[in-house]
């Protein structure tokens, strides 16, 4: 029984085995079945989000950087060119140690503490979409060699290629040109970051700002199939960039050359337009600076520098600078006053050289006042008020006019308003009114501002591209061209415009003014104190005829914040010196407007410079050398 | 022993012969070779495309193949009798140069695994103990009466901790679970009460906790990742979250072989070893991992069936514990790659690219055909 016990059972054995196995099997069919069940569903119901995810994962897009539209002059000369840049470019993905990877760059390359921390920001993240961002800018071949040797200890750092904004002219055109800036993080925000994705400047002033989206271009891509270390295995397919439009600009370099050699070196600024298109022909600010500086991001020494100065090269005078017009606002008036029929021609006063409003004590002095009351112009008519440049008269005569008319007339020559088309930064000047003073002083129109107004001080500011621009709406007679910097627009949603009441004056209004401007310039050897007040300086041996007028401003304030120092203070509280002119009288081919900062008297340094300008465009930069030939075959 | 009335019938010679009802040659059995013949060859056609069309990774595992074919052959001569006979000094043998790891082993990625003899062989211990406790525990069983009762219970649980622990503390957590599991499933099939079961499970339950505790950091990693790999997308999460997407974008049919964009661009790590079949899904679609999943069914079918034929419980316990062994390779890499395993290293059986894992697979195949071609004519 023991040893019965003790058998093994084989056929129960065999039982417990079959029941196992079978339970066994039963349970990997199970599981089994779990994992059809697990892959069928990743294959079914996640089968398009898996597709999308592998698409996005094998497929890179990379942006191609349209190339900028190049900026020339009239004569097709480079104003904004682009040129090859290389960059130091990190890929974060593939740095192995942010902090072995910089100390060994620095011993490689320079690397400023802005660099560093700009190297420290970009390998900072990681995304594993492989996109580079630059960390050095515009290497030199030295650098460049020395990285390429060093190359291998440096995974994920690599020089690229880029072309980046040149300005080959410097200093001399920045003011009209304008400049790109490297894209920071607050433009990012505003930007179409997709029209910007291969692209690291923006046009941030003058031209390069007004036509940003046109010599932006569109950005091209291409679809690029990578590997998962962001290798590019083949490209698959894409869109090309299309480039920026170039634009030619009303510019002429060689004339700008002129204007800056003109200006000798002294602060001030000089606007040329061609009357026939509105085209500025000449667009300078003195003192300047290099743009090139700022395209691949300015260090902050060499910024402090620049906004520190007191000569303010940041400053573009000829569109922001605002100053009082001074006489060069009397030839205004006059047609104001001849078109409203407030005086004629005829008319004219005596001048004691001084102007007394009836029951004031207060004396308005003529420029030729002396203490003894004496001096004055004797008499007076309008001719004689514009080429003696008297002030008594245009006290009177804006007396008579009144401030409502004077305020609501001068708009018509732009006055007071940015009438200018492409360049976005140009200032609007001040044409003050009764409204105007009431609104931002909260006091009432004086009689006495009238009279200051009469010769263009007290409150009206106006800028040297304004002044250009009325010299041209004189030139044209009337006819009003928007000033402008570039030829083929393509922006011809632009419109037009013209201040309101431009070109509706009399036909019979211009040939005095004009003639009386005339005078300013050719009437000479006349006794003391009938000569045009530029003859001496400009007239005597001028070979075309010029129309022209001097002013001389007041120095009322110190602009842009400009620190306060005693040694300049002398210099810096001269007046600022006017002159607007136009040649040749017969048919306009120039209207200018010159303004030297603390320059002195209009006639004595402006108008020379004037002279110069036109001298340079009538006979070389219109390529003849005799000025009467050049105004017989122009006509 | 002396009542086993099979044991008194005369071994093996004269008047028995070994089993000739159906086909075999060299003792192998023709079903396992077809069936095995056909998951190696679609497998050397899916390890061609993940390594990138690269002949020379195809010819590799081709010279390995050989070598498990030639390993498998010699061993199904071996009468199944010597097996059992020699179980428990393998067994030893094995524990012995497991041991042997902690003063001569070759310390790779921080885990000692490999014993090295220079210029004769490497190899890892724990492959050997892949086979050795089955075939320990197969032969403890042999020899006592089934179902088991407490004492053998603890003795065959003392048998299969032994070597498990010493691989786990390696540390080779996985390998250690699947000796572990293989050894277990020899308890399962030898008829381990169910209740002894609930409780062991009841038991790890209650431990589970502390276990989580017990674990290294990069292990609860994986269980989390598993969970949820979004966690960390580019770190611990990438693998499983890369395979997903490539088994997700093979879709039905797939996207043709060799055109698979994960594997082929590196986006989907271990493409020829542990995670070949994201691959096969990817190219070959749900199609190709049901063809797969079929031809491992049917090679599990036929191993089970070699295991009910076989005549004694050494046989039979050896040839199912392997057979299920085999299954739960399959699942657990499969599992592991689809995202409802955590990630372990365990490689898809006669598909992944790799070494000594091969070796050991054919050498059990081997045991099963010297188990199954050995059998003699019942007298009944």
């Amino acid at each position: 029984m023991r040893e019965a016990l003790a058998l093994k059972d084989h056929h129960s054995e065999s039982q417990i085995y079959v029941e196992r196995a079978a339970t066994g099997a039963g349970l990997v069919i199970v599981l089994f079945a779990l994992l059809i069940f697990r892959v069928g569903y990743l294959q079914t119901v996640q089968y398009s989000d898996a597709v999308a995810r592998s698409e996005k994962n094998r497929v890179q897009v990379v942006a191609r950087p349209p190339v900028r539209g190049l900026i020339l002059d009239r004569q097709g000369i480079l104003l904004a060119e682009n040129r090859p840049s290389r960059n130091l470019v990190v890929i974060p993905e593939q740095i192995l140690d942010a902090d072995d990877t910089l100390s060994d760059l620095a011993a490689v390359l320079e690397m400023s503490e802005e660099d560093t921390a700009r190297f420290r920001r970009l390998s900072g993240r990681t995304t594993r979409r492989f996109e580079s961002a630059p960390v050095l800018f515009d290497l030199s071949d030295e650098q460049v060699a020395r990285f390429e040797v060093n190359r291998y200890r440096f995974p994920g750092l690599s020089v690229q290629a880029k072309l980046v904004r040149n300005y080959p002219q410097g200093a001399l055109m920045a003011h009209a040109v304008g400049s790109v800036r490297r894209i920071n993080d607050q433009d990012a925000l505003l930007l179409d970051t997709s029209a910007y994705a291969a692209t690291d400047h923006i046009g941030k002033l003058g031209v390069e700002r007004f036509y940003e989206d046109a010599l932006l271009g569109q950005v091209g891509y291409d679809r690029v199939e990578v590997n998962a270390r962001g290798r590019m295995m083949r490209v698959l397919d894409g869109v090309k960039p299309v480039n920026g439009q170039n634009l030619t600009l009303y510019l002429d370099a060689g004339l700008q050359a002129a204007a800056d050699r003109a200006l000798a070196g002294r602060r001030g600024a000089v606007v040329a337009i061609d009357p026939k298109t509105g085209g500025i022909l000449a667009l300078l600010s003195r003192p300047s600076y290099d743009p090139n500086l700022f395209v691949q991001g300015i260090s902050h020494q060499n910024y402090n520098a620049l906004r520190a100065s007191i000569d303010a090269p940041l400053f573009n005078r000829a569109i922001q600078g605002q100053y009082q017009p001074g006489s060069t606002l009397k030839p205004f008036i006059g047609l104001i006053a001849l078109g409203n029929s407030t005086i004629t021609v005829s008319d004219s006063i005596e001048d004691p050289g001084w102007y007394q409003l009836p029951g004031t004590e207060r004396l308005y002095r003529d420029w030729n006042w002396t203490k003894t009351n004496d001096g004055g112009h004797g008499r007076v008519n309008l001719e004689k008020a514009i080429y003696r440049s008297c002030n008594v008269y245009f006290y009177d005569l804006a007396v008579r006019l009144g401030i409502d008319r004077l305020s609501n007339d001068l708009k018509q020559f732009g006055f007071g308003q940015a009438s200018v088309l492409d360049l976005p930064d140009a200032h609007e000047g001040l044409l003050p009114s009764r409204v105007w003073k009431r609104a931002s002083r909260n006091l009432p129109w004086y009689p006495g501002d009238t009279v200051n107004l009469g010769i263009g001080h007290g409150d009206i500011l106006v800028t040297p591209l304004q002044m250009a621009a009325a010299a041209a709406a004189l030139a044209n007679r009337g006819r009003w061209v928007t000033p402008r910097m570039a030829q083929n627009q393509p922006f011809d949603q632009v419109e037009r415009f013209a201040p309101s009441g431009a070109g509706q004056l009399p036909d019979r209004v211009w040939a005095p003014i004009i003639g009386a401007m005339e005078k300013v310039v050719h009437r000479g050897n006349q006794i003391y104190g009938e000569n045009g007040t530029a003859w001496s300086y400009i007239g005597r041996d001028i070979d075309y005829r010029m129309a022209g007028k001097s002013g001389t401003a007041q120095v009322v304030e110190i602009e842009q914040g400009e620190v306060y120092e005693a040694s300049s203070i002398e210099e810096r509280q001269r007046k600022h010196a006017w002159f607007i002119a136009f040649a040749p009288i017969e048919d306009p081919l120039i209207a200018l407007a010159v303004l030297l900062e603390n320059g002195g008297g209009g006639s004595e340094y402006a108008a020379p410079v004037a002279r110069e300008i036109i001298d340079y465009y009538l006979m070389t930069a219109l390529g003849k050398t005799a000025p009467d030939r050049a105004m017989v075959s122009l006509q | 022993m002396s009542g086993d009335f099979v044991r008194r019938l005369p071994r093996g010679q004269s008047g028995f012969r070994n089993h000739r009802g159906e086909f075999t040659w060299f003792n192998l059995d023709p079903w396992l070779l077809l069936i095995l013949l056909s998951i190696v060859s679609f497998g050397l056609v899916v390890l061609h495309s993940a390594s990138d069309g690269n002949w020379v990774v195809v010819e590799a595992q081709l010279v390995r193949l050989g070598l498990g074919f030639g390993l498998m052959v010699l061993i199904a001569q071996i009468p199944p009798y010597f097996l059992l006979r020699t179980a428990p000094f393998l067994y030893g043998l094995g524990l012995i140069l497991l041991l042997l790891i902690y003063p001569f082993g070759t310390e790779v990625n921080g885990s000692r695994r490999w014993l090295r003899v220079p210029g004769v062989l490497n190899f890892q211990p724990s492959e050997l103990m892949k086979l050795f406790l089955p075939m320990v525990l197969a032969w403890y069983f042999h020899e006592r009466h089934l179902p088991p009762g407490f004492r053998p219970v603890v003795v065959s649980c003392l048998l299969l901790l032994l070597p498990a622990g010493l691989i786990i503390v390696q540390p080779d957590l996985g390998t250690g679970l699947m000796i572990a599991t293989s050894g277990f499933l020899v308890l399962i099939l030898a008829g381990l009460p169910w209740r002894y079961m609930l409780r062991g499970g009841a038991l790890l339950l209650i431990l589970a906790p502390a276990l989580w505790f017990l674990i290294k950091d990069y292990q609860r990693g994986r269980i989390l990742t598993m969970f949820d790999p979004e966690r960390d997308p580019l770190g611990a999460g990438w693998n499983i979250i890369q395979s997903k997407i490539a088994i997700g974008s093979g879709g039905f049919s797939g996207k043709g072989l060799f055109n698979g964009t994960q594997s082929h661009l590196d986006f989907l790590p271990e493409s020829s070893t542990d995670f070949i079949i994201a691959v096969l899904a990817e190219e070959l679609g749900f199609l190709g991992v049901v063809s797969l999943l079929v031809l491992y069914g049917l090679f599990i079918l036929r191993g089970l069936m070699m295991s009910l034929n076989a005549q004694d419980t050494f046989g039979r316990l050896l040839c199912g514990s392997i057979t299920f062994t085999f299954s739960v390779y399959v699942f657990v890499n499969i599992g592991m790659v689809s995202g409802i395993l955590p990630v372990v290293g365990v490689p898809l059986p006669l598909v992944s690219y790799g070494g000594t894992a091969l070796l050991t697979l054919f050498a059990g195949f081997g045991l099963m055909m010297s188990i199954h071609s050995h059998r003699r004519i019942t007298l009944l």
